[in-house]
Formats: structure tokens, sequence, C-alpha cells
């Protein structure tokens, strides 16, 4: 019996374990600095880790179904300076700049896609490319300037409330919730498990593969294009040399939250949870004064544990 | 000393099952000792425990006369017992010799260093004991399963193997490989190596074995030497019940075409034409590498057709994708279910309703409730053995996968079924109960093609046979007309090469 009892205690320990972690983690910060749990400071880290939290929910699309993207970083910079070219004050309507910003990071999005499944190139490498291809973009257009001077409409997506609510944060959770809900109850989130499970059997059960990629470079894309006016709105400029490396904090918060990069395995409140530790400890970290040094070793430490803590389930 | 091997009162359990309860095996030395039993009988735990991978709860095992405890393989490798596992495992881009010596390589002059020049001789000479015409710096991935598995046992010998388990050898084999397989196996016998050999094939059992142990439900039932046992009694032990006919002859009516195909090319067959009516199962027999496979294949638009028509119901249809087949009213049951067959990551539920999504939803959402309950619906109609459906697959045994995958076909109500290989690598029971299902969708009036390497399956399940050999038709025979030989005749080049 008492075996019986310790084995469920254990299946609740691994499907809950990155939860618990964070819990804990909040737990300890919460003792060590009074300030981490009150409703300024907790707004405050959801509003930095909302720009993480949407680029990280896009690549957990695309590292289901078994691939990667590496372009992300670059891409919000290139969506970034695009929609803050059209932002400028007593321009165009608000809809042009973001609409724009969104149609580019889906048209990179896309052709990521493309190239992946039609050309038959590993996404790692495709991606890569495009990570430079992206950021050059960003460059030419910008002139290698940052874009500055945008309208407060414009600058109200990166820091206005809306009900007490910082808008970024609204952003995110409406992300998190169409995503979420895309993954779980539709026929393209189940053939996203089934092509990162087994492609083969994905294809002899009648699932057109590629078009299954495709959706999910596309959405990846279109949400590094939502991240990239969210960043420029917030710092009320359009920076081409803004997100450097932010693809690989998405990818980090990804597999914290219990994703597989073999693919086939995921979710996005494993994703949402993975943000969110990722973004406590850089908060609780500044808060108790540790140099940003050791924060990035900490940050380390935390994707390989849990990566191991989830082997030790699965 | 009489016997090289004896595991004496072997138990072992894991959580929630009891895998072994009591057992004993007695290898004599220089003989093949089979195994026998259906899945799940504990073949696979015991030989696991012999090789060091698991350790008994209870018992003890003797290799030669000596009482041993593996705590590896490695341990196992070293007192002499190596494994050949069923999925083969190679080193595709190393060379043959590379492959043989991994781990084992003949030390060089200097600590780290592999003596090349000795690893290549011992390797060719290795592979000449065992009559192989194999380069020894060949790249391995280029070889065939056959030859892969010959380098696999002279791998076992360059580790001075005394007792090799062989887990369904032949499973991937053509009956020209397995004749070799088997010279070989006389030749190690003849050396003074013992064989414990895993197979579901009965013929191949009572051909090359001395003594046959059967096993069921974690139990030891009898030890016979393979002169003394009939091959009824055979299956009786095994499944513990005397099986009277696995195959029920049926006599239904057939009715119209539902089927057919005309001068259909592709890049490894050539000129296909058949049809099928409904009520009809087709058989299709052949060699492995015949074509069969891709024909099927092809017709379900896994694989390029460069000319020819398809006809579903006397009309052309094209076919680009699986899904325009699914469209038609096409069903495959692809040959290697963990390949191509089912997400293994992914549930019973979500395996089984992947292909007809489409019908239990609305808009692009999933009716969530109806799919558990279609899933426990068919759970029950096909008697599969899980605990939930949402039990992740993997966990199942084969047949019960093999159910999974006929019922995600099945869920699209197809008129036309195509099942390649429906009974590879699943035990006598589940054998039977597939038989079974594929008459009583021919009864329906379903038109059925049954690819299959077994013979007495082919024979006793179609209505009409075609055997297929290099790409090609060869033959088409009624189900009276046909016998084992003569499907053997046009299926081989060679006409009389067996290895019986």
């Amino acid at each position: 019996m008492s075996s019986l009892k310790a084995n469920a205690l254990s299946a609740f320990l691994i499907k809950y374990g990155i939860l618990i972690a964070f819990l804990v983690i909040c737990i300890l910060l919460s003792i060590a600095t009074p300030f981490f749990f009150t409703s300024q400071n907790i707004l405050i880290v959801l509003r930095q880790v909302s720009i993480n939290g949407i680029l990280a929910i896009g690549v957990t699309f695309v590292i289901i179904t078994g691939g990667i993207d590496l372009s992300l970083g670059s891409v919000l910079a290139l969506t970034g300076v695009v929609a803050a070219g059209f932002a400028h004050p007593d321009t165009y309507p608000l809809i042009v700049p973001i609409g724009l910003a969104l149609m580019t990071g889906l048209i990179i999005g896309a052709a990521n896609g493309f190239i992946i499944t039609l050309g038959k190139v590993a996404p790692f490498i495709v991606t890569l490319g495009m990570m430079t291809i992206a950021r050059g973009l960003a460059l030419v257009w910008s002139g290698g300037r940052p874009v500055t001077n945008l309208s407060p409409a414009f600058n109200y997506i990166g820091g206005g409330d809306f009900l007490f609510i910082p808008v970024p944060i609204l952003l995110f959770l409406l992300v998190i919730i169409l995503s979420g809900v895309t993954l779980k109850y539709t026929r393209i989130g189940r053939y996203i498990y089934a092509v990162g499970g087994n492609e083969e059997a994905a294809r002899a059960s009648g699932i057109r593969v590629n078009r299954v990629k495709l959706f999910a470079y596309i959405l990846c894309g279109l949400l590094a294009g939502l991240a990239g006016v969210v960043l420029a709105a917030r710092i009320n400029t359009g920076q081409p040399n803004a997100g450097i490396a932010y693809e690989l904090d998405a990818i980090a918060a990804v597999v914290i939250g219990g994703t597989s990069l073999m693919g086939g395995r995921g979710s996005i409140m494993g994703t949402v949870i993975g943000v969110l530790i990722i973004g406590v400890i850089n908060n609780g970290l500044d808060l108790l004064n540790v140099s940003s040094y050791y924060q990035q070793i900490v940050k380390g430490v935390i994707i390989i544990g849990a990566v191991l803590l989830d082997r030790r389930g699965g | 000393m009489d016997f090289l091997l004896q595991a004496e009162n072997i138990s072992k359990s894991f959580p929630g099952v009891r895998a072994l309860n009591n057992v004993q095996l007695q290898v004599k030395k220089g003989t093949v000792h089979a195994l026998m039993g259906e899945n799940g009988a504990g073949k696979s735990t015991l030989m696991k425990i012999l090789v060091g991978m698991y350790r008994p709860d209870e018992g003890s095992i003797y290799f030669k006369g000596q009482s041993v405890h593996f705590k590896s393989v490695h341990d196992a490798i070293q007192s002499g017992i190596t494994m050949i596992h069923q999925e083969l495992l190679p080193f595709p881009d190393l060379s043959v010799a590379e492959n043989i010596f991994m781990g084992n390589e003949p030390r060089g002059i200097f600590p780290g260093w592999i003596n090349l020049s000795k690893r290549n001789r011992d390797a060719k000479e290795l592979l000449e004991r065992l009559g192989l015409k194999i380069a020894v710096n060949q790249r391995m991935g280029g070889l065939s399963i056959a030859e892969t598995q010959m380098v696999e046992i002279a791998r076992a010998l360059s580790n001075k193997a005394e007792l090799i388990i062989m887990d369904e050898p032949t499973s991937a084999l053509s009956d020209k490989e397995t004749s070799i397989l088997f010279d070989i196996i006389r030749e190690l016998k003849r050396e003074g190596i013992s064989i414990i050999y895993i197979s579901h094939k009965m013929d191949e059992i009572l051909h090359i074995a001395d003594t046959i142990t059967v096993m069921r439900d974690g139990e030891w039932i009898g030890t016979y030497p393979a002169t003394e046992v009939s091959q009824d009694k055979l299956i009786s032990f095994i499944v513990g019940r005397e099986l009277n006919t696995i195959f029920e002859r049926r006599n239904h009516k057939l009715g119209d075409e539902l089927f057919s195909v005309s001068n259909l090319d592709g890049a490894k067959f050539k000129g296909i034409s058949f049809s099928v009516r409904s009520g009809e199962v087709l058989g299709i027999a052949g060699l492995m590498g015949a074509g069969r496979t891709e024909v099927v294949n092809a017709i379900f638009g896994l694989e390029q057709i460069t000319a020819g028509t398809i006809k579903v119901k006397g009309r052309p249809v094209k076919i680009s994708a699986p899904n325009d087949a699914i469209g038609c009213g096409i069903g495959l049951i692809t040959e290697d279910r963990k390949r191509t067959g089912l997400v293994l990551s992914a549930t019973v539920k979500d395996n089984m309703s992947l292909a007809s999504l489409k019908k239990i939803s609305r808009g692009p959402f999933i009716k969530k409730r109806k799919e558990v309950e279609v899933a426990r619906r068919e759970v029950r109609r096909f008697a599969i053995k899980t605990p939930s459906v949402n039990q992740v697959i993997n966990y199942l045994s084969g047949g019960n996968q093999q159910k999974v995958v006929m019922a995600k076909v099945l869920l699209n109500d197809p008129d036309i079924i195509m099942l390649d290989e429906p009974t590879r690598g699943i035990d006598i029971g589940a054998k039977a109960e597939i038989y079974k299902l594929i008459n009583e969708l021919a009864a329906m009036g379903k038109a059925i093609i049954v690819i299959s390497s077994e013979l007495p399956e082919v024979l006793g399940l179609s209505d009409r046979i075609l055997v297929m050999r290099e790409g090609r038709i060869q033959a088409e025979l009624t189900a009276n007309e046909a016998t084992q030989e003569k499907i053997m005749q046009y299926a081989m080049n060679t006409t009389g090469y067996n290895y019986q």
C-alpha cells in the first residue's frame, strides 16, 4: 500500500514538477525579499516576460513538430523597425504599423516553412540563415539607426494600461489562451503533435505534413512580429540591434517547460511556466542585488536542471 | 559437464506484474534451443536476465558449471553470452570491421591506439569462417538486413561467445537468406557454440532446433526434443488450448468489382494490373524486395506512380497523397507499425482518431467527448488490452498495437482495405483475431488486399493470390490451385530452392 502511495506521489511530482519548482522559487524569493510578492512587482515581472513569452509560445509550436526557429530575435528586430517606420506621429493609423509588422513576421515564417518543407533543408540551417537575413533587412530598412519619434498611440501598446493591466500582459494572455486552445482542442493542434511524434505515421494517416509544418513556422513568425511591435512600443524605438539571442531565451523557456526538442511532446502551459521561471529568477536576483553575471550562471543551471528533472520523469 | 547454461527457479516481478514465475532453462553445449511463447509470455524478460540487463528476484544461473551474477551486458559478453536483438543497431557510417570490433578493438602500439591491420585481418577471418562474402572495409549502412545480421554474428564470435541468443532473427529475412542463416547456425553448432533461438515461426523452429522450451504467462510450460513434438501440440502448449483451425474457411459471395489498377509503373515495380471485387480477399505473395510493399504504398499515395491508372468503383481516380486515397475510400495498414503506423509517444485514443479527426470535429475543433467515446468503443470491439484509452501506446504489446492501427484505418470506413504484413511479430492468439477480422470485413463486402510473407497466411486468407517477383506480377492463382510450392516457384528465380 505504502509503495502505491509513493508511486502516486512520484507520478504527481513528475507531472507537476516544473510547476512545483516554480512555486518553490516564488516562496523562497518572497521570504528573501518582501517586495517580491507585491502586486506592483508581479506586474513588473509579467510585463518583463511578456515579450519572451510571446516568442516562446510561437516557437513551442515549431519545436513540437520537431523543428526549431533560430530567427526569432532577428525577426523581432526587423518587425520592430518596420512597425516604427510607419508609427511616426500623424502619419498612418495604428493598424498600418501593426499590420505591416505582423505581415513581415508572417512572410519570414512562411519563407522558413517553405524552404524547410519543399526544399527539404534542416530547420536549424534554414532558420540560422534567416537569422542573419532578417537582421540584415532590419539594418537596411533602418539605415542601421534606431527609428525614433513614435506616436503616443503606438507607444501605448508597450507602455499603456488597460483596466489597470499593462497592455503587453493582456496581449501575452490573449496569445496564451488562443494558442493553448489551438494546440489542445483543434485538429491542427493534434496534427502538430502527430507530425513531431512520427512524421511517417502522420503522413500515412492522411495528414498533409508540409501544411502542418508550414502552419507552425508561420504562426511562429507572426508571433515574433507581435513581439516586435510590443518591444518597439515599449522602448519607444525601432531598434535594429534589438533582440540578439532572444531566440535562445525563448527556446530555453520551452525546454524548461517540458517540451521535447525531439518533437511530439510539450504544452503551452509548460512553456508559460518556463517563461515565468526565467522571469522570476531574473527579477528576484535583481531585487537581491545579485550581479547580472551570476544571473546568467543561475539561468543556465536551471535550464539543465529542468531537463534533468524531466528526463527522470520521462 | 552436461549443460552450458542452467537457469533455475528464476522469478522476476515488475511493479504490478509478475513477469517470470519459477522458470527454468537448460541449454546443452553445441545445440540450438528454441524458446517459444506468445508475446508477453516472458521470453524477453528471461533473455534480458541471461544477458545481464535485468537481475532476477529469485533463482540462480549457472554458466559453464559456475554460478554467475551478471551486473551488466558487458559482464555477460565477457563471460561468453551475446544477444543479437531483433532490431539491429549497427553504426551505418562505419565500416564492417569497425562494427565487428566496436568496443573490443585490438590494441595498437600506444595506449588508445587501434591495431588497424590486425583488426581488418581478424574481421576478414571471422567473415570467412562464416562463409560470408562481405568486404571488411565496406560501409555498414550499405549492407542488407540479412548481411547486417551476419556481421552481428561475427561480432559475437569476436567476443568469443559460447552462447548466442537470437531474437526473431528471420523476421526480416527472405527464405533464401534464412537458409544461409541456418547454414551458419549449423556451422556454429559444429564449433560447439550454443544458440537460444526465439521465433514465432513454427516450421523454422521444427527445422533448426534440437530442443524446444515453451513459456506462457511467465511460466515454464515444458521442454521438448524437437523431433518428438508436433506442430499442433506445440501450438496448443503455446496458447494453452487446442487450436482447431486458425483459419475459418469462408464461403461467401463475391460482389462487383470495387477496385482495379492497370499498368502501374513505379520506381520498384512495372506493369502492375489487377482488380478486386467486393467481398474478395486478394493475397499478394512474394519474397522480400519483390516490390509488393511499394505497390500498395504507391496506390495509397506514399510513393510515386509514373504511369498507369487506378479505378475505384469503375471510375479513374488521381492519388498523389494518402489524403486523396483516404478520400477515395482506400485504407492502408502499413508494413511497419512502429515506423509508419503509430505515433509511439501518443495515447491509444490519439492514435486511433488520427486519420479520422474530421469526422469527429465541429469546424476546427475536435469533439473531445465523442473522441473518447469512439476510442472506448473500438477498444471493446477489437478487445484491445489497455488500462485506458489514455495509455501511451508504446506500452502496449505488438498485437494490441496492431489492433490500434487497424482500428485507426477502419474508422474511416474504407471500402478498399490494404493490409501489408498485418501479423508480423505478433503472437498466435492475436493473429487468429486479426484473421477473423479480415474475414468479417470481407463478409461486409469490402475489397481486401493482403500482403504476407507467411505462406500459410496467404493461402488461408485469400480467394485469389498474386505472386510478385522483381517488381512484376508473375502469376495469378485461385485459392483452389494455389499451394506453397507453386507460390514459391513463381516467387523465386531458381526453382526448387528452399531451406527445407
